[in-house]
């Protein structure tokens, strides 16, 4: 097992300073946003009350960022530990792909004021969906943080510390694994309550377990995909082996996915909407191909050897878990005939601007503490 | 322009006012200002076109109002402007000499007369309910109608029945419409009619020999063409739902809207509210003087709703004020948010690309590696 | 399978923890209160005159809602174009072809008035958080409470009517919704809109009331004549108008699990942008599925204590592992 390291390297670098701008430029509008309101730089309206921020920063933000989810269930409840390397990461990524999903819901709040209601349990609604997602995902930053803390103490040597939290780390993994689980499920139930405003292409009493199995799919890929970038981005090999073991998992996964939403949509009688020919149809048959591709790439040995070919696989799932969330919430979203909603360029700027300190703090963190870690032999060459 | 002097000059006008009464005849029809020296040199023709005069079951109401109306001299101008060869409340000879003033003017002018009919025509029992000179007025009307060059039915009786013709209607009474049709009828309803109405439709035949544009009751669109509520002045209060709910009250005093005592204005199409009656000042109309509009120039509505019944709201115009069901709302794609989103998902594909092909090439080196490698290998072996 | 079978065998345990806390029982719709308060809206009478509108915008204090000013300029009059959050009631008309006929589907017109129905199962308090919005359980009307409220606008989001609109052009925004004027019923004064109503097209009652009104109008034959009460049910003010050809049933009555705004029509209700609901309500739908799962928290309370006991012992072995090694290279 090798030991996670800083990369160390010069902090202010070129894509630093790229990120640093697009950061500084989300910063300033969302300063417009408290002094003007949400329709200075939103195209929110009666008809379509939530939107990008919701869609991209916390539905898709924090499915992105399940990384740390999935590999949490691999390492720690599937007992499978030569995955271990990857969890710390995924759980970076996961940490602060949350802690922005968590930001973005405050943004986007119309009362953030009096948003401590959702703790005080006189006044809370145990029915509501938006509940049990706000106190989940809330929660579940708070819970990253503490599994990330064996990092950030490793990093100033409070060895105290450490070893009381690491005695502690199996209630916050059972945590970390059981939050995500409830609240994952509950981005798809929150539509259920939407009734015919959801075409019926998305509209399903299953949606909870659809965007669980989504999330699971996109948290494994995330985990490639990282691993592929990082490598690239550092120089540093790719984890291939281990790559590979878990695109045998994810095709359980996929296959599990694919079979529950097609025989649901058949067994609602609702598949001809696909290939309507319009918009919705289109983009449905956009997200499952999305799907099936990469359950294609991943049946042969050869393909899941093939880098490029695992490349490609986790960036069509990814993109796959992102068109299905944006299908469900805005594309299969209409409050009536006649409204429209697309994102305006300062929404979309905002959501850049909370990826690009996402990408700024990863950045900086695996640079100063001890995150990621390389086999054996390179590690001991690097040193 | 010697006749024009003379003529205005006989009516004791100055040409100035004469001209403007020509003004505002054309602002009646809704003509053009250039239209009023049509309209004078009209009028001013010598050959005045010949006018007879039906008077069927009637109350002479028409008539009267048309004798109030007080524009400088109208009474002698309608009676000089047109050669009125035949009216019985007006015509100086009496007896046969009428009757022989009626014959001769209908074969001089032979389909160049305009037959004026105010008052309903009764048919019940042959028609013998209403008889002049010995003869019906249906037969009176058959015969007036087949010279006639168009025929102006005046009044609501003439133009749908009116009140002889509301329940029970006891002699069948008749409008002029369904007795000829054969011939042009322009109808001038309302209980009394205003009489620049009638006047201006005149005054349009004699200036362009034609009728003018008629809506499918045979009304002049100039007169009849919108509702009384969509012109009246106390609409504000109604779309600001300020109702008066009965006589006297302070909505009543405060002059709010009389829909719900009963105004019939809201399915009523007429001018009243526009030019007013008998020039007696602002307000001098039935809503202006506080009481509900009854209808008169409606068939269906004047003599057959109940005064205090609601109207129905006839078309609801502007129907541009009223937001449609599916009104389109909401903010689409501006072109910098749809470049940026395209931006967005073209960097997202391009960086993969990117990282795809640095892939590639690290697998090509690390193959070509492995060659050199087992070609070191070999050498080595060998 | 990279699982080996106990693992899987780990694995489909939880899952049947799951499964087996599932058979919650379906949550039935919501019933009305027997003295829920109710409004029907007759659209063959309405005769499009917007004083319901105006009579609102007064008695709820609203400010002009204008979709016509230029930007930068002082609105001029009151436009709405939709329920917002300066409209809390509209009258819309519903055109086809030369919409020459009133009550008519086609080449006709109606009017349509929008505002919140007061659904006997509301959505918007099924799925706000915090309980910003209640159903006062004498009225039934669906009240909000902004002192609460944290703007989440799922409210919004889940409403079939789109009713819920919050102030996006203020820092400080709220929801705006109709209330069927509260502050007015509790000093016994009608809702603004029934008040201003000049033919009782808006029509008040208790819900019952409303309903037996509703049937009496859809027995009458079309052309016959009918009293129509103003104001109130019972009022002794009424106007006698022929009946039209009413659609068969009253929108409200069943819709998502009834509604105390019911609404009658000439026209297909869905032609007057109402929405086809099934019977069931979405909130009953949306609770059944979530307290499925989370049924007195035992599905979940079992698969964390599954959690902790799998992580405690996989964690502790690795740690006890790593401890061994530690040693050994010492």
């Amino acid at each position: 097992m090798s030991i996670p390291q800083p990369l160390g390297g010069p902090i202010w670098t070129k894509p630093f300073k790229v990120f640093a701008v697009f950061a500084a430029i989300g910063l300033t509008l969302i300063a417009i946003r408290f002094i003007y309101g949400l329709g200075a730089i939103t195209n929110m309206s009666n008809g379509y009350p939530m939107g990008l921020w919701i869609v991209f920063d916390l539905v898709i933000g924090t499915a992105f960022a399940c990384g740390g989810y999935a590999l949490a269930i691999t390492v720690y409840i599937a007992n499978r530990w030569e995955y271990h390397d990857l969890v710390r990461p995924a759980l970076m990524t996961s940490v602060f792909g949350y802690t922005l999903g968590g930001i973005a819901v405050l943004l986007d709040l119309g009362r953030y004021w009096n948003a401590y209601n959702i703790f005080l349990p006189w006044q809370v609604n145990p029915n509501s969906v938006m509940l049990e997602l706000a106190v989940c995902v809330l929660l579940y930053i708070g819970v990253l943080w503490l599994e990330f803390l064996p990092t950030l103490l490793e990093k100033i040597g409070f060895k105290k510390g450490l070893h009381f939290v690491n005695h502690l780390l199996f209630v916050f993994i059972a945590l970390g694994v059981w939050l995500p689980t409830m609240h994952q499920s509950s981005m798809g139930s929150m539509l259920i309550a939407l009734g015919a405003k959801v075409s019926p292409l998305w509209q399903t009493d299953l949606l909870p377990l659809l965007f669980l199995l989504s999330a699971l799919i996109m948290g494994f890929s995330v985990v490639i995909f990282e691993g592929a970038l990082s490598a690239m981005g550092f120089w540093k090999p790719m984890e291939t082996p281990l790559f590979i073991r878990l695109a045998r998992i994810i095709r359980w996964v996929l296959a599990a996915f694919l079979i529950i939403r097609l025989s649901d949509l058949i067994g609602r009688g609702y598949l001809g909407l696909a290939f309507n020919g319009d918009l919705r149809g289109n983009m449905f048959l956009l997200e499952t191909a999305l799907f099936a591709l990469p359950l294609y790439i991943l049946a042969s040995y050869k393909h899941r050897e093939n880098r490029q070919m695992l490349f490609i696989a986790a960036s069509s799932m990814l993109f796959a878990g992102i068109v299905l969330r944006f299908n469900a919430f805005l594309v299969g979203f209409s409050p009536r005939p006649g409204y429209v909603y697309f994102p305006a360029a300062t929404e979309i700027m905002v959501s850049i601007g909370m990826i690009s300190l996402e990408i700024l703090a990863f950045l900086y963190f695996v640079k100063r503490f001890p995150v990621l870690s390389f086999g054996e032999h390179q590690t001991k060459t690097a040193q | 322009m010697q006749t024009e002097n003379t003529f205005h000059e006989a009516l004791g006008l100055s040409r100035r006012d004469f001209l403007k009464f020509c003004a505002g005849v054309a602002a009646t029809l809704g003509l053009p200002a250039g239209a009023a020296f049509d309209i004078a040199h009209a009028v001013t023709n010598p050959r005045r076109p010949p006018v007879i005069w039906l008077s069927a079951q009637e109350c002479t109401g028409c008539t009267e109002s048309l004798l109030r109306s007080q524009h400088p001299a109208l009474d002698t101008l309608i009676l000089d402007l047109i050669s009125l060869d035949y009216h019985e409340a007006l015509s100086v000879p009496s007896g046969h000499l009428a009757e022989e003033a009626k014959h001769l003017s209908m074969e001089e002018n032979q389909g160049k007369y305009l037959l004026v009919v105010d008052g309903s025509i009764p048919t019940k029992d042959d028609g013998i309910y209403c008889k002049v000179a010995n003869k019906t007025m249906i037969e009176h009307l058959q015969e007036g109608a087949k010279g006639a060059a168009a025929i102006v039915a005046i009044g609501s009786c003439a133009a749908w029945g009116g009140i002889p013709s509301s329940g029970p209607n006891p002699t069948d009474a008749k409008p002029v419409s369904a007795l000829i049709k054969d011939k042009p009828i322009v109808t001038i309803p309302g209980c009394p009619p205003n009489p620049y109405n009638f006047l201006s439709t005149v005054i349009y035949f004699v200036t362009f020999g034609k009728l003018p544009e008629l809506d499918e009751k045979g009304r002049p669109k100039f007169a009849y063409g919108r509702l009384i509520h969509e012109n009246c002045e106390r609409r504000p209060h109604f779309d600001a739902g300020r109702f008066a709910s009965q006589f006297g009250d302070a909505g009543h005093r405060q002059g709010w809207c009389l829909y719900k005592l009963g105004c019939k204005g809201p399915e009523t199409y007429a001018n009243c509210p526009a030019i007013l009656f008998d020039d007696a000042g602002s307000g001098s109309w039935p809503v202006g003087t506080g009481h509900p509009c009854f209808g008169c120039t409606e068939q269906g509505v004047g003599f057959t709703k109940a005064i205090h019944q609601l109207a129905e709201v006839k078309h609801v115009t502007p129907p541009a004020t009223y937001a449609s069901i599916y009104e389109p709302e909401g903010k689409g794609a501006s072109p910098v948010g749809a470049a940026l989103a395209g931006g967005v998902v073209g960097a997202a594909v391009g960086a993969g690309a990117v990282v795809l092909n640095i892939l590639s090439r690290a697998k090509k080196q690390k193959q070509a590696e492995a060659e050199a490698k087992a070609a070191q290998q070999k050498t080595l072996q060998e | 399978m990279s699982l080996d079978r106990r693992n899987f065998l780990k694995l489909t345990g939880g899952a049947a923890v799951l499964g087996a806390a599932g058979t919650a029982e379906a949550r039935p719709n919501k019933e009305p209160s027997p003295d829920a308060v109710g409004m029907l809206y007759d659209a063959t009478i309405c005769i499009g005159c917007k004083a319901c509108m105006a009579g609102c915008k007064e008695a709820n204090d609203m400010p002009i809602d204008s979709n016509l000013a230029e930007p930068g300029q002082p609105p001029i009059w009151d436009t709405p174009i939709d329920i917002s959050d300066k409209t809390l009631n509209i009258i819309k008309v519903y055109k086809q072809g030369s919409a020459e006929v009133k009550d008519r589907e086609f080449d006709g017109f109606s009017f349509i008035k929008r505002h919140c129905m007061h659904c006997v199962d509301a959505v918007c308090i099924s799925v706000c958080p915090v309980n910003a919005m209640r159903k006062n359980p004498v009225t039934g009307v669906v009240t909000y409470h902004p002192e609460v409220c944290i703007g989440c606008r799922y409210c919004a989001f889940a409403c079939p009517y789109n009713v819920p609109a919050y102030e996006f052009e203020k820092p400080l925004g709220q929801i705006r919704k109709c209330q069927f004027c509260d502050h007015r019923l509790k000093q016994g004064q009608l809702p603004g809109c029934v008040e201003h109503c000049p033919t009782g097209a808006s029509l008040f009652g208790t819900r019952k009331q409303i309903l037996e009104e509703a049937r009496r109008r859809l027995s009458m034959r079309p052309g016959e004549e009918y009293e129509y009460p103003m104001q109130t049910v019972d009022s002794p003010h009424k106007h006698v108008a022929t009946v039209k050809q009413y659609q068969p049933y009253i929108y409200g009555e069943k819709e998502g699990g009834g509604t105390q705004v019911m609404m009658l029509a000439a026209v297909p209700y869905d032609k007057l942008g109402l929405p086809n609901l099934p019977e069931k309500s979405a909130a009953s739908r949306s609770e059944t599925v979530q307290h499925t799962v989370y049924k007195g928290f035992l599905a979940p309370s079992l698969l964390l204590l599954f959690l902790l006991y799998i992580t405690n012992k996989t964690v502790r072995r690795e740690q006890h592992e790593e401890e061994r090694k530690q040693l050994e290279e010492e």
